[in-house]
């Protein structure tokens, strides 16, 4: 048997394709989830209904989204950031494990001082945090070639491993020391508290403002820079970058520094805006670093499109948290979201390839069909 | 042949033939073959026929539409128009499996070989009906019958990756024979050749004609289309300019119906002499250089490069050629020796500073050293101007600007491309290699190190690029033609130096340079071939 299709190579990609494809890989998301709720004998358009209204119609649901949404946006910047210079970068799980070690710390250690210092200074710290995780990985790539995707895989483990011994097998700073049973960490000081920023019922996370900012900026940063540039290059091209005498190694260190500190600020936004302590259990858990992996390939690694896939992926995940009960079964969000995931990928094939039906019309109306011109004089 | 003027004068010479010598049923036809891309008529309306039992050369310029037509019999693409007869019936392909079926092989420029594979393991892989394990032990026998009779020898049990690039193209026409290829196409098949290994394989393709099996030879050199092919047919800008006999025409006649107009590759005419008094614009003292596997590559080598001179540098391949082209653009840093442009020392073993120095490169490997394929014209003209202004305003680009520029130089150097903001990997090798020379004229380098600079380019673009070249040197420039083809360095060069092992152990006139004395000098390997 063969496929009645054919796929072409496009020899351009048109720009309204990269809207469409994601658009109607969206759609038909929701047409197999469609399905799926069918057969489970659900009425899809009222369970669409819902989620649409628990993740993004009523203001508070909205609050629940951004919360949800902004580690996301950091982590998929993360990777976009890495990714866009072909370096692939899989260790924003433990770079944001990185920057929430340094940011309570700094929340602990500074709870008492006026919120801005507070929250600037874990900022910083948040950042420094994820970098310095990153730059592990990305010396060793630059100075020995060492694989990066395998160095960060490696140390989201090793960070892992770390945040279980800073809470669970020793007495650090950072583990409350008068709780009994369970052990956990310790509260940072009030000051570190992020309170959110209110418009009419909506609380937006500051974090999550930070996540916009930091998107403007690296989007900024590669489209209008020489270090933009000469990433872009790289990318395409190693061997012509050393050619026009750009310093690879250096920019594969500056790269990985810009990703590790995009994931380590997201860890600084879960400590300050969400959990207020260094919750290694609830980091481990919630897969903010491959989610963000999710999040950038499906924004084709564009950084404000990466913060607007975040919101999305947010919605839908909040719409869960909400919704789950007797009548809404846990595992029917994360059908959806591996629906669209799937549809996406597969998608993509859509934005390279045209599809042609291998109908053998052509090559035989022309033999005969009037509107071809006439065969040449000559031949 | 309503169209096209200048070649029916030629062709009138040339017997240009609607039905050569008319061959009974011609093994493949195709008539009327049209196909459109975005923004491009690859071939619009080719007419091909090849008969049976003969090798016939298919010849045009790059993006001639050589490798759309190819693509077509071979069902990769299906035409938009036009119809396809083997043996007097019309077909249809669907796919590339369709093609094979009616006994149409081919064997691209690039090899499609599983290079952890034995060679009968990838015979194997292409057998129709697959074949198991056991079988391939047959198979062993079948291919070393094959070799002995078609001259294809190849040891069956070798794994891919350890054979020549010669040996892996013998696999790929195995492997064709074996499905039972009737028509064989082969694309630009000598161009990763040896001069011996081109000759041995033009003996094989007269043994496969000889049973009745068509070969049709794509190829923009016209030596090998007069030594190998019974006829030929030449396409220009997608359409069928004539199909001569080849013993009836001389590669002079063939160069002309392929690109319209006498091309003629003789000494370049020169506006200013070159002053042998003149201070040296480049002075090359005892410079060494290790390849990357570290071992010795360039020797003590010294010269010194006057202005407005072309010096060429010849060579066999592999004799220290890229390492002193590397080593003077700032790309390989020297283990000795010294380098000094207008009278001051370079900093060694930094491209940037070699750029600073004036010294531009057009490096051999164009689209993977020179230019970033995927990105733009555009970007691609700034590659090295980006750092400074008017194409950077602190750390920002001037996309403005840049696109500005972009768009001057592709008129200036003629290249052509929809727009500025075209990716150069979809242009035509000619206009690739515009972009880059654009890009090394514009930073009004002091000294030009080319190398291979016309290399894989068809008859119009080697005459455009020959031409420049010649410009620099007239406009004062320093010329380094660091290549690999004698007769381009006998028409361009004042002077010739010549390496061997890495060592300059000739450094020639250019009223003494013979093919023969340059090739005694690059040595007892050294091959002059006679073109033409």
């Amino acid at each position: 048997m063969r496929s009645p299709l054919r796929f072409e190579r496009r020899l351009r990609q048109p720009k309204w394709l990269s809207l469409a494809v994601p658009a109607g890989s969206l759609l038909a998301a929701l047409v197999l989830g469609a399905v799926v709720l069918l057969v489970t004998g659900r009425n899809p358009l009222s369970t669409y209904h819902r989620i649409l209204e628990r993740a993004f119609a009523s203001q508070s649901s909205l609050s629940g989204t951004l919360i949800s949404a902004t580690p996301l946006a950091f982590t998929g910047l993360c990777a976009a950031v890495a990714f866009r210079m072909g370096i692939i970068n899989i260790g924003g799980e433990g770079q944001l494990f990185g920057g929430a070690i340094l940011a309570s710390w700094a929340g602990i250690a500074l709870g008492d001082q006026p919120v801005w210092i507070v929250l600037v200074a874990m900022l910083a710290a948040g950042a420094v945090g994820g970098m310095t995780v990153a730059l592990i990985a990305g010396v060793l790539r630059a100075r020995f070639g060492a694989n990066e995707i395998i160095t960060t895989l490696m140390l989201n483990y090793i960070v892992a491993i770390f945040l279980d011994y800073l809470i669970f097998n020793s007495k650090s700073y950072w583990r409350e020391p008068k709780s009994f049973g369970f052990p956990k960490g310790k509260q940072v000081g009030p000051a570190a508290f992020w309170s959110p920023i209110t418009i009419g019922h909506t609380a937006i996370p500051r974090g999550f403002i930070v996540a916009v900012l930091a998107g403007v900026v690296v989007s900024v940063l590669y489209r209008t820079t020489r270090f933009g540039f000469e990433v872009a290059v790289i990318a395409d091209s190693p061997g012509t970058a050393r050619y026009a005498g750009m310093r690879t190694t250096r920019k594969i260190i500056a790269v990985m520094a810009l990703s590790g500190a995009l994931a380590g600020l997201g860890g600084a936004s879960d400590v300050g805006d969400f959990r207020h302590v260094l919750d290694a259990k609830g980091l481990q858990l919630a897969g903010y670093g491959y989610t963000g992996i999710v999040v950038a390939a499906l924004a084709r690694l564009n950084p404000l499109g990466t913060v607007l896939v975040a919101v999305l992926i947010g919605g839908l995940t909040n719409a869960g948290y909400a919704l789950q009960g007797p009548d809404f079964p846990s595992g029917l969000v994360g059908a959806l979201q591996g629906l669209i995931l799937f549809t996406a990928v597969a998608g993509e094939v859509l934005v390279r390839y045209r599809v042609r039906r291998a109908v053998p019309a052509p090559v035989s109306a022309a033999a005969a069909g009037p509107p071809t011109p006439p065969v040449r004089a000559g031949a | 042949m309503s169209t096209a003027d200048p070649a029916q004068a030629v062709a009138a010479g040339g017997e240009p033939t609607e039905h050569p010598g008319s061959p009974p049923a011609a093994a493949v036809r195709m008539s009327g073959i049209v196909k459109r891309f975005p923004g491009v008529v690859a071939n619009d309306g080719v007419d091909f026929a090849a008969a049976l039992g003969e090798v016939h050369a298919l010849l045009g310029e790059n993006g001639a539409g050589k490798s759309t037509l190819s693509n077509i019999l071979t069902g990769l693409y299906r035409p938009d128009e036009g119809r396809i007869e083997l043996d007097g019936r019309a077909v249809h392909f669907d796919s590339p499996r369709d093609a094979l079926a009616a006994g149409i092989g081919m064997v691209h420029q690039h090899f499609r070989l599983v290079p952890t594979f034995t060679v009968a393991e990838n015979v194997a892989l292409a057998d129709p009906h697959g074949i198991g394990r056991r079988q391939v032990r047959h198979l062993r026998q079948e291919l070393a019958a094959m070799g002995a009779h078609y001259g294809l020898a190849v040891d069956p049990d070798a794994r891919v990756w350890q054979l020549s690039v010669g040996e892996q193209q013998r696999v790929e026409l195995l492997k064709a024979l074996h499905r039972g290829a009737r028509v064989l196409i082969l694309d630009e098949p000598t161009a990763v050749l040896t001069p011996q290994e081109a000759d041995a394989l033009f003996v094989t393709l007269r043994a496969m004609v000889a049973e009745g099996r068509t070969v049709v030879f794509i190829s923009h050199k016209l030596h090998e289309v007069k030594a190998v092919s019974d006829r030929v047919t030449v396409l220009r800008h997608g359409r069928t300019v004539g199909t001569v006999d080849t013993a009836s025409c001389t590669t002079t006649d063939l160069a002309r119906l392929m690109v319209g107009r006498d091309v003629v590759f003789r000494r370049a005419e020169r506006a200013h002499p070159v002053d042998p008094a003149a201070a040296p614009l480049m002075r090359v003292r005892g410079v060494s250089a290790v390849n990357h596997r570290g071992q010795p590559a360039v020797r003590q080598a010294g010269f010194e490069l006057r202005p407005g001179e072309i010096l060429g540098v010849a060579g066999v391949a592999g004799n220290g050629q890229r390492e002193l082209a590397e080593a003077i653009t700032g790309m390989r840093r020297p283990t000795a020796g010294s380098i000094e442009v207008g009278g001051s020392p370079v900093r060694l073993g930094s491209v940037r500073a070699a750029h600073a120095a004036g010294i531009a490169h057009v490096p051999e490997d164009r689209l993977h050293t020179g230019l970033a394929p995927s990105l733009s014209i555009a970007s691609n003209v700034v590659l090295t101007a980006y750092r400074r202004p008017p194409a950077s305003r602190g750390p920002f680009l001037d996309r403005g600007y840049i696109r500005r520029h972009a768009t001057e130089l592709m008129s200036r150097f003629d290249v052509r491309a929809p727009g500025p903001d075209t990716p150069v990997r979809l242009l035509s090798g000619g206009n690739v290699q515009k972009v880059l020379l654009g890009r090394e004229f514009a930073s009004d380098p002091k000294v030009l190190v080319a190398a291979s600079p016309t290399r894989g380019l068809d008859v119009g673009a080697i005459e455009t690029v020959r031409r420049l070249l010649v410009q620099a040197a007239d406009e004062g420039r320093g010329v380094l033609l660091i290549s690999e083809d004698l007769e381009e360095i006998l028409a361009l060069s004042d002077r010739v130096l010549v390496l061997y092992e890495g060592r300059i152990v000739g450094d020639v006139p250019a009223a003494d340079a013979t093919a023969e004395r340059l090739g005694l000098l690059m040595g007892g390997g050294a091959v002059s071939r006679d073109v033409g």
